[in-house]
């Protein structure tokens, strides 16, 4: 099967006018004879269901969390980019469109990446418009930060709760639909198959959580926005639930599975401080706008941290190495997420690491609490030279900024980061790969649709910040509304799709066979005792930086845990009731199988691009080596039975707004 | 450390429920209570036992999927925090600790220490919002300039987490602070002025409908939250109901 991107012709800015202009619309009455099924109700799912409903569709919307309010996109902390150029510095949808496919490595396709800068300026005004409290400047209107891989400052931002803001904004739009009963909304709800009638995508399988219930729902078409797969690595910056297994389950249904191996580790996080650790925790890009990073410059001096005998404090200006703002003067600490985490990786294997694993690089705001302290000083007219008042002045600016993200350090480590730098370490975070899409957002199975994270059409070899927020919101809110309705206009006649159907027999005995074998299975390990297993593979071997050894060995080992889960796996309690170990066990089932296809697509990309690091391809100072003659395109890989047997198809990615150089920061 | 866990055990809403004890060991002090909790459950499940169900998600205080009275308050012992934020150093070798769920009429037990708030979200469905499309064919964002100061309190209140705290710390179990926020944060913008009237109505007889009870100012609520809302929010709340009511 050829892959047709669906690209509309025509110069690149104008290609989603020309688009929009063009598809088949369906009208008003005719919407409510349609519905829509919606995974995920996190920034993608969320806005895409309230809009749909707007405008008039049936929705039928689903999360595993007690409310949709909690999906993780709450967690975004930093940002949201924006094309306004409310600042004056330069920016534009061209500009926004240029770093972003930049940012990505060019790995990503242009005419998606158009149209989402295009339609970001659009975001600010509507979440104003539904009173998301964005912060201000003091005439009133919209401040803005600077967020990594750009030279203006484009990021709309609630201090350290954008993701919280934005999300509460969706939510706000859903609840207004849920009362006016255009949307029906189930909670605790997973979505466990997908339901194929005549080769179109009809319907879903989901179990209710809290009854054990094992449901039929159908539709005309089926929006999956359930978001990323960072947690087959277990440790991440993810939410526990976060999981990819209604991504999972259509792929084995027919959707192609495009560049898994693109997976985006970010520089800043608070370190793994033992084996109990269950999550790590993410402290925003957006300090990097005041912070510096640096290690000592010495080895004696880290050595002597590390075991105690000496404080970051102790090392004076002569003794720290900024490593960014050494190797890349030009952006300095605020280069793209996959530069910072492998230079901080490699201060860290050379022994500059700062606490007691060695993986750990500082985050300092020292100078930014001085500057801003004077600054203060100034304007109220105070003596400048005081440092007592300067650092006072400085720490209010810095907390009114910051201060939720200080604070959440603050508890987990038990360190103030107001008078001692924080320790941060590279952790996974996002991930860029996922269902591919055609320019429509629909994957390869006619009617099934996959917005947000869980598709990998806008940030190719790695997302720059505050750009997963606007994409979220940009194919919920603007995009898919309209893709959508050109795909749903022959079926307006079409009514009710029935769920007593073999089809829907088929999917159910799929389900119930795979959750009866877990209860049945009678094993000695949990599953969490796999997970972790599974996540220390990849950490170690799919990781920051893979070379073909430990891929090809990643890919034995994963097979082989998802021989000994399935044999060994222990899950207590009943099927028909409320069991957070079996919900565990059928998504620790999907991650062991997109583990290996993971680790078989980062061994056939026989270049480095973004995040996406092979030690075998590298420039003479350790920067990423690309291969623009023979890896130019999208791995988009097909289902075959078990992951190894999948097979690859090549999506070419044309750049004709854009050329091909290599990335430079310097 | 070693500890004593007295846990509230019940296998579903009909069920009638009980403390039941637990010792455990090798607990660490830069474990999270959570942590804590995973390490007690890999033990329920090798020992052939039933784990704890206890909700949980994001891990970091933002997402409010994760409830515990501990010890006799909401979120446990320290302040500012969530329970997943709340870290085992709060806690000293050989204590016992008590864990239950949020306890409220409107927020019957599902399973063990998980809560049904969806009572929660149906207040919100009465009025939690602002009535604007989201089309996108809407005004620039800067054309209404708003006062950064009413701009802030509004984000204040705005970052409220809608886990229940303040119902499960409340004697009259009332939802007024979580309510209070929400009509807040509207309030205080202009874009939430315009349906203000019927927002603070809708939302304050959903309320009552759900079960909850009356605000009597004992200030537990502000105490406990773990997002620091303030009481302010409740005032605000009642005086837009006193004026919405005057109109209606």
């Amino acid at each position: 099967m050829a892959l047709d991107s669906k690209i509309p012709n025509g110069p690149i800015a104008d290609k989603w006018t020309n688009y929009k202009d063009h598809i088949n619309l369906v009208n008003p009455a005719n919407k409510r004879n349609l519905d829509i099924i919606v995974v995920g109700t996190g920034l993608a799912g969320g806005s895409a269901a309230a809009t749909l409903a707007e405008l008039g569709y049936n929705v039928k919307a689903f999360c595993f969390q007690d409310s949709p309010r909690r999906a993780h996109s709450i967690a975004a902390q930093g940002g949201i980019n924006a094309a306004k150029n409310y600042k004056g510095d330069g920016d534009s949808v061209y500009r926004l469109f240029y770093d972003t496919v930049k940012g990505g490595d060019y790995r990503a396709r242009e005419s998606n990446v158009h149209r989402l800068a295009e339609v970001s300026s659009n975001i600010i005004d509507q979440c104003v418009a539904q009173g998301v409290p964005l912060a201000r400047e003091y005439g009133g209107l919209l401040d803005n930060r600077s967020f990594g891989g750009a030279l203006v400052s484009r990021t709309f931002y609630a201090q350290g709760q954008t993701g919280q803001q934005l999300l509460l904004g969706a939510y706000s739009a859903m609840n207004r639909q849920i009362g006016r009963g255009k949307i029906k909304m189930h909670n605790r709800h997973e979505m466990l198959d997908l339901v194929i009638v005549d080769g179109k995508a009809r319907g879903i399988i989901a179990r209710n959580l809290i009854t054990g219930e094992i449901e039929r729902h159908s539709a005309h078409a089926v929006v999956i926005g359930s978001g990323g797969y960072g947690n087959v690595f277990f440790l991440s910056t993810n939410a526990m639930g976060s999981n990819a297994t209604a991504a999972w389950k259509i792929h084995k249904k027919g959707a192609f599975f495009a560049n898994p191996c693109y997976t985006q580790i970010h520089p800043t996080c608070i370190p793994v401080s033992g084996d109990h650790q269950s999550k790590l925790t993410l402290m925003s890009e957006s300090l990097r706008n005041d912070g510096r990073i640096w290690v000592p410059a010495k080895a004696e001096d880290a050595k002597a941290i590390r075991e105690g005998k000496k404080s970051a404090k102790d090392l004076v200006e002569a003794d720290r190495d900024y490593f960014l703002e050494r190797r890349y003067p030009a952006f300095g600490n605020l280069v793209p997420r996959d530069v910072a985490s492998r230079a901080a990786k490699e201060r860290c294997d050379a022994g500059f690491g700062v606490n007691k694993t060695g993986e750990a690089v500082y985050l300092d705001f020292a100078a930014a609490v001085q500057r801003y302290g004077k600054e203060q000083a100034h304007i109220k007219g105070l003596d400048e030279s005081d440092s007592a008042l300067v650092t006072k002045l400085g720490t209010d600016v810095v907390r009114s900024k910051y201060g939720n993200l200080f604070q959440m350090y603050y508890k987990i480590v038990d360190e103030d980061p107001y008078t001692s730098p924080m320790m941060i370490y590279p952790a996974v975070h996002y991930t860029m790969g996922g269902t591919w899409v055609d320019y429509n957002l629909m994957t390869t199975i006619p009617g099934c649709f996959s917005i947000g994270e869980s598709n990998f059409s806008d940030h190719g070899a790695n997302r720059l910040g505050a750009s997963a927020l606007m994409q979220g919101l940009a194919d919920g809110y603007f995009v898919l509304p309209y893709t959508i309705g050109a795909y749903l206009a022959p079926d307006i006649k079409l009514g009710a799709i029935p769920t007593n159907t073999p089809e829907f027999d088929a999917a159910e005995k799929g389900v119930k066979d795979q959750i009866e074998r877990f209860m049945n299975n009678n094993g000695t390990q949990s599953v969490d005792y796999f997970h972790k297993k599974l996540g220390k593979i990849m950490w170690d071997k799919v990781g920051m930086a893979r070379n073909a050894k430990g891929l090809t060995e990643a890919i034995a080992e994963i097979s082989a845990l998802r021989e000994q889960f399935y044999k060994e796996v222990r899950v207590p309690g009943t099927d028909k009731g409320f069991n957070q170990e079996l919900e565990k066990a059928t998504r620790v089932a999907d991650f062991l199988e997109l583990g290996e296809l993971f680790a078989k697509d980062a061994l056939h990309r026989n270049e480095s691009c973004g995040g996406h690091f092979r030690e075998e391809y590298q420039t003479e100072e350790g920067e990423a080596l690309r291969d623009d003659e023979n890896f130019a395109y999208v791995a988009a890989w097909e289902y075959k039975g078990k992951p190894s047997d999948a097979v690859l198809h090549k999506e070419p990615l044309v750049f004709e707004a854009i050329k091909l150089v290599q990335r430079n920061y310097k | 450390m070693k500890l004593t866990l007295k846990i509230w055990r019940q296998k579903n809403a009909q069920d009638k429920g009980a403390m039941v004890d637990y010792k455990i060991d090798g607990i660490e002090p830069d474990m999270s209570f959570l942590e804590m909790l995973d390490v007690f459950n890999e033990q329920q499940i090798n020992a052939g036992g039933d784990p704890v169900a206890f909700d949980h998600d994001c891990r970091e205080g933002i997402c409010g999927m994760c409830s515990l009275f501990i010890n006799g308050e909401a979120h446990g012992p320290d302040r500012g925090v969530t329970t997943c934020q709340l870290h085992m150093r709060m806690f000293k070798d050989g204590d016992t600790i008590t864990i239950e769920p949020f306890r409220s009429v409107a927020f019957p037990v599902v399973k063990d220490l998980v809560v049904n708030r969806s009572s929660f979200d149906r207040i919100q469905h009465a009025g939690g919002f602002i009535s604007v499309n989201t089309s996108g064919n809407t005004i620039d964002a800067n054309t209404i300039p708003v006062n950064k100061v009413d701009a802030d309190h509004a984000f204040d209140a705005a970052t409220c987490i809608g886990c229940g705290a303040c119902v499960a710390s409340c004697k009259n179990g009332s939802a007024m602070l979580f309510v209070g926020a929400k009509v807040s944060q509207y309030a205080l913008l202009p874009q939430g002025k315009i349906e203000a009237t019927e927002r603070v109505l809708n939302m304050v007889k959903q309320m009552d409908e759900e079960g909850f009870g009356n605000c009597t100012n004992t200030g537990a609520c502000e105490v406990e939250c773990p997002k620091g809302i303030s009481l302010e929010n409740i005032a605000r709340m009642n005086r837009e109901y006193l004026s919405a009511s005057m109109k209606g």
